[in-house]
């Protein structure tokens, strides 16, 4: 592989981690809205949440993607291949997120959000103050896994043509008629960073575990 | 509506997606977990080494991207002299990454489990493989039930990156017609809703299975 291979190879890289960045940053947000329409049981909506869930939580990022791609410019949307996978990416980020914010909802005790009530503390408020800082805690280590299955779905936005690591590997195994380096290359610019979010997951929850104990 | 006509004109083509997407997710389950539980054991053993390899061979999947790794086995492994079709490279890929995820939620089970059962089965003179079979292995498969059917799910979405090593499974069978016959919504979301189905069936499997262990309890 020559100079210029490992270029692309890293251009590759920067636009996998910025697309997985993306993602995440517009998923999170999005499926903890839709937690909170689930947990406070908003008429009409909260169905639709569980339907949408279902839905996502089945369908391959693959082929939520063609869909995007392909079919959003019949209803007169055309986005960008870059686009189209940051959306893909999104959805299908939202449906697990929501997922794991609602459950750490369930867990939080009831009696707190009665006692912001009966001092007259408004949704918003605490919200803020007493749900979000105590979901947030607990939801930490499923976000990061699922943040490590995002970034392993990336390689899928290859298919509408967004060159990230993987894409550019083969490229390059292509062109040199060598696709093994490139490969290997490739797959060495993800283990550190996948490992890097699974070890921070696996130490939030002994973390979280030994606090339990001491509790 | 007219477009959702074409898909059902063209339905012998999806249908034969579909059931190549259930071939394969049946097929790669049945290999994983056959792979996984034996790997298990050898996450658990004393010996430093052995629990080592298996502990890299289980991390090094969990950190793979499963499209990269399908490349590697299908344009990487002919380079040293082993060559699949389509169907041995995905079906090959398939099985050798979800083994480490069985192995992994197996692993986790077991830490849970009581270890009265197993020291009782020892004083009943169980060892070995009747050992695993007899005492080990059922608490554990209904304790580990809802993990292991999210990963049969896992398995049915990974298949779908095997459309860009061309197999012929769902998602390729949509592509084609969407981009045969210019109908991608219909064509697409008829494959979403598809896709849905199967783990809508998949779910059902592992409720009954959650009933079951509720009743043996």
């Amino acid at each position: 592989m020559s100079a210029a291979d490992w270029l692309t190879l890293f251009s590759g890289a920067l636009t996998t981690l910025a697309l997985s960045a993306a993602g995440i940053a517009l998923g999170l947000p999005l499926g903890l809205a839709l937690a909170l329409l689930r947990w406070s049981r908003v008429p009409v909506i909260a169905p639709l949440v569980v339907v949408y869930v279902s839905v996502l939580r089945a369908t391959p990022l693959i082929t939520l993607l063609l869909l995007i791609f392909f079919a959003l410019p019949s209803v007169g949307i055309t986005l960008g291949p870059v686009a189209a996978g940051v959306l893909a990416l999104m959805l299908n980020g939202s449906a697990f997120n929501c997922e794991i914010w609602r459950a750490a909802l369930m867990d939080l005790p009831k009696d707190q959000i009665e006692a912001a009530q009966s001092t007259g503390m408004r949704f918003g408020l605490y919200l803020r103050r007493i749900v979000l800082p105590q979901i947030a805690r607990a939801s930490l280590p499923g976000l990061m896994s699922e943040m490590s299955l995002l970034i392993k779905l990336t390689p899928a936005l290859a298919v509408v043509g967004v060159v990230d690591v993987t894409r550019a590997a083969v490229r390059i195994g292509a062109a040199t008629y060598e696709p093994l380096p490139p490969l290997l290359a490739a797959l060495a610019i993800y283990l550190p960073i996948v490992y890097a979010l699974v070890s921070g997951q696996r130490w939030f929850e002994r973390r979280r575990a030994q606090s339990e104990a001491a509790a | 509506m007219h477009d959702f006509g074409i898909v059902w004109s063209e339905r012998s083509l999806l249908l034969s997606g579909l059931a190549n997407t259930v071939v394969l997710t049946v097929l790669a389950s049945v290999g994983a977990f056959a792979l996984g539980t034996l790997l298990c054991p050898l996450l658990m053993r004393r010996e430093r080494a052995v629990a080592w390899a298996a502990h890299a061979f289980v991390d090094g999947f969990r950190c793979t991207p499963f499209l990269l790794f399908a490349y590697l086995v299908y344009y990487g492994l002919p380079t040293v002299g082993i060559s699949f079709d389509s169907w041995g490279a995905g079906l090959f890929a398939l099985v050798m990454y979800h083994t480490a995820y069985v192995a992994e939620i197996l692993r986790g089970a077991w830490a849970a489990q009581p270890k009265a059962p197993v020291e009782a089965g020892h004083a009943f003179g169980f060892r070995g493989f009747g050992l695993w079979r007899r005492i080990v292995m059922p608490p554990l498969l209904l304790a580990a039930g809802p993990l292991l059917g999210n990963q049969v799910i896992q398995i049915v979405k990974d298949s779908a990156f095997l459309t860009v090593i061309a197999l012929p499974e769902l998602t390729h069978a949509a592509n084609s017609i969407q981009s045969r016959h210019y109908v991608p919504f219909a064509a697409l979301l008829t494959a979403l809703l598809l896709y849905w189905a199967l783990c809508l069936v998949v779910e059902a499997g592992v409720a009954a299975v959650g009933r079951m262990a509720e009743a043996r309890r």
